[in-house]
């Protein structure tokens, strides 16, 4: 069952990471909050998928729901999540534990929370090698010195007994990075893992996720906000809205030819480097909306200006869908997405 | 009652404010003590959080202060509002060192300096009503606006671009990017002359900072407010402040006019932080290219910061001279008025792309190194 067992089986054209309709409800005392409201991706074989979204749009959820992390007492979770043609929604939790830490792993955004005080490091990153590989202790901790040399951590044989607070910020997503990776996983699933982080560390890591992953050959889903972050780290980035997608694409098509009037709006609204400074910065008028009440139709359109060119009532009665491959969830006509990108969004990217 | 206190020039300079440097920060020092052993907690050391920088900030200026976590620019923002008492240096504000006055003294400027905070959500008393939050100042202050208290909590809703009728609600019942404008309207209150803002749109989403930021830029434009803008973000600083201070380990070590610091860096620092920004290339390809600089490590430890230059022992450039001298912040050759920099080796003043990348990370470089060969 192990990884070491079977070579990697084939990648079928749907992806190895397949996600389809999925639906995922959380019973809260107010009522049912549909976090993720039928997603749908797929993930190839080395390949990063990143998932861009403000909070609250489900790209958490989705991910947690993926590794099985939800409390399953308050959350229903519907649809189809394949790995590697394996469903893992209807997996037992004992088939779930063998999957975690060992051919899909987890990076989360704050180090210090999702690394335990009470043990050392090289513990901490041992731990899931001796349990998936049943290997000896002795094994498994140079297994964790090695890992600590390979995020370059210095005096990696010394550092592995030091406890999480002994490490700075930097050093401890680095560690956390080496845990993900102990078992080689094809899955890599980063939520947020450079955020906490000062942008000079989080340009250290962000090259050093890449570097691994040419190495690793792991296929990873990186979750941002950050849509810099996003362009240097992805293949393909989705765009979530309030628990749906509303854009999909490689990093080129959606950067650069964006389709989608949010996706214009993030874009907009985003100060850069390099960005005219004589003009104001044009944000999203109002503000996501509560999922508990989610408006009808197309989530975004309380918020976008675009609604009068679809005209009629569309946008608030009927939800635009999301085609396969690039595509953009607007009721918005192909031609017009272009013409509107080209003549009204593109000259104030500057 | 305000005039029998020992601060009265602060309202005897009004008229030829206009030129002159609002507040002026000279030497200022910050250590906190750090106390260890057993069973009696000594005193074994001191954080080193600012260490002797000088700034000024004119009359309706914004001002930038940017620098990695732990380089001492929100301890600084406490000093100049004197939340925090320095360990010495001094803080003049209208041409009155402020640097130790008692509670007493400070109470006429408290109302002329006010702060933004970063978390819209602990900043805001969730027992109060959003229209006593905003006219708690008022009443600290006794301060009666003519037509009342809640005619002036309704116009600075408005001016925050929040319903005026909401000021009977609970902060809860507002999004974060409404909290932050609540914040704000309450630092207006008092209609202070410069404004302490401290991150103030780094814990809100993209399309709310963009609307934050936007307020902001116009209440500070249309009321004429100075500010002293804190974050670590540089483009949203570099889109705010027309001078900007970069920091590390608790100094600043460039400063300059917003166009000379982003397009012309000459701090080692500086070049490594702006090309650590990460950027998304909308255009075509041709956009010419960035350099890259990846730095080793993390920022050192305030406490024992590196002897001589602070930066040293993650600059690329350093040598002997480096540990032993600390850098003066001066006007180097080639450099327009106004812009500092304190480094022995500075930099060409450039941004574009060099033909080298600097690699420092030793994983990063033996990465890089086993995927070329």
């Amino acid at each position: 069952m192990t990884k070491a067992e079977g070579a990697p089986a084939p990648t079928g054209p749907d992806g190895f990471l397949s996600v389809r309709d999925l639906q995922v409800t959380f019973s809260t005392e107010d009522g049912p909050v549909k976090a993720v409201d039928g997603l749908s991706f797929d993930l190839h074989r080395g390949k990063t998928l990143g998932i861009v979204g403000e909070s609250g749009s489900g790209k958490s959820v989705t991910n947690l729901t993926i590794l099985g992390l939800h409390d399953p007492l308050f959350t229903t979770v519907d649809g189809e999540i394949l790995l590697d043609g394996k469903e893992l929604i209807t997996a037992t939790e004992k088939e779930m534990e063998k999957l975690r830490g060992n051919r899909a792993a987890m990076i989360f955004q704050d180090p210090l929370t999702a690394l335990s005080p009470f043990y050392t490091v090289g513990r901490q990153i041992a731990e899931p090698y001796m349990k998936h590989r049943g290997v000896s202790k002795k094994a498994a901790w140079e297994r964790a010195v090695e890992m600590l040399a390979k995020v370059g951590i210095p005096n990696p044989k010394e550092r592995a007994r030091d406890y999480p607070h002994q490490f700075s910020g930097g050093m401890r997503q680095r560690a956390m990075i080496a845990m993900a990776l102990v078992c080689d996983p094809d899955l890599l699933i980063a939520d947020e893992p450079t955020t906490a982080l000062d942008v000079t560390v989080q340009a250290q890591i962000l090259d050093l996720l890449k570097d691994l992953q040419q190495e690793f050959g792991s296929a990873i889903v990186f979750i941002t906000h950050d849509l810099g972050v996003i362009a240097d780290m992805a293949d393909d980035i989705m765009v979530m809205y309030a628990g749906r997608a509303v854009e999909r694409g490689t990093v080129d098509e959606v950067l650069r030819s964006p389709q989608h009037p949010y996706t214009w709006g993030l874009l907009n609204s985003m100060p850069r480097l390099d960005s005219d400074l004589s003009t104001p910065l044009s944000p999203i008028p109002g503000a996501p909306p509560s999922l508990l009440t989610p408006p009808p139709g197309c989530r975004f359109h309380p918020r976008c200006t675009f609604r009068e060119r679809v005209g009629g009532t569309r946008c608030v009665t009927e939800r635009p869908l999301l085609a396969p491959d690039r595509a953009s969830a607007c009721h918005l006509t192909a031609e017009q997405k272009r013409t509107i990108f080209v003549e009204e969004i593109r000259p104030r990217l500057g | 009652m305000k005039e029998d206190l020992v601060l009265p020039a602060t309202r005897e300079a009004t008229e030829d404010a206009a030129l002159e440097p609002l507040l002026e920060v000279s030497g200022l020092t910050k250590y906190f003590p750090v106390r260890g052993g057993f069973p009696i907690r000594r005193t074994v050391g001191h954080v080193q959080a600012v260490d002797g920088i000088d700034l000024t900030v004119h009359v309706a200026e914004s001002f930038g202060l940017v620098g990695e976590s732990g380089c001492g620019k929100s301890t600084t923002g406490r000093l100049i509002t004197r939340l925090l008492e320095p360990t010495s240096g001094s803080v003049s504000y209208r041409g009155q060192d402020i640097s130790h006055a008692t509670r007493k003294q400070l109470a006429p400027i408290r109302s002329e300096i006010q702060m933004i905070f970063q978390d819209p959500y602990s900043s805001l008393n969730p027992r109060q009503t959003v229209g006593k939050i905003i006219s708690g100042p008022m009443e600290i202050n006794g301060i009666a606006p003519a037509g009342g208290r809640e005619k002036r909590v309704r116009e600075l809703l408005e001016i925050v671009g929040l319903n005026p009728e909401h000021f009977n609600r609970f902060p809860h019942e507002f999004s974060g990017g409404q909290r932050q404008r609540i914040g704000v309207a309450r630092a207006l209150s008092l209609e202070p002359k410069l404004i302490v803002a401290d991150e103030p749109v780094s814990a809100l989403d993209v399309s709310i900072q963009a609307q934050v930021v936007n307020l902001l830029q116009q209440v500070q434009k249309e009321l004429g407010i100075a500010f002293l803008f804190i974050a670590h973000d540089l483009a949203v600083v570099r889109h705010f402040s027309q001078r900007v201070a970069v920091m590390y380990l608790g100094k600043i070590i460039e400063v300059g006019d917003r166009e000379s610091i982003y397009d012309r860096p000459r701090h080692p620092y500086t070049h490594a932080l702006l090309s650590a920004v990460p950027e998304v290339n909308l255009m075509d390809e041709e956009a010419p290219q960035h350099e890259r600089i990846r730095l080793a490590g993390d920022v050192p430890s305030p406490i024992n910061p590196p002897s001589g230059c602070r930066f040293r022992t993650r600059c690329w450039k350093a040598q002997d001279k480096c540990a032993s001298e600390e850098p003066p912040l001066v006007r180097l050759s080639g450099n327009r008025s106004g812009h500092l920099t304190a480094c022995h080796f500075p930099e060409e003043p450039t941004t574009q792309g060099r033909a080298e990348d600097i690699v420092l990370d030793p994983a990063l470089a033996a990465l890089e190194e086993s995927s070329e060969g």
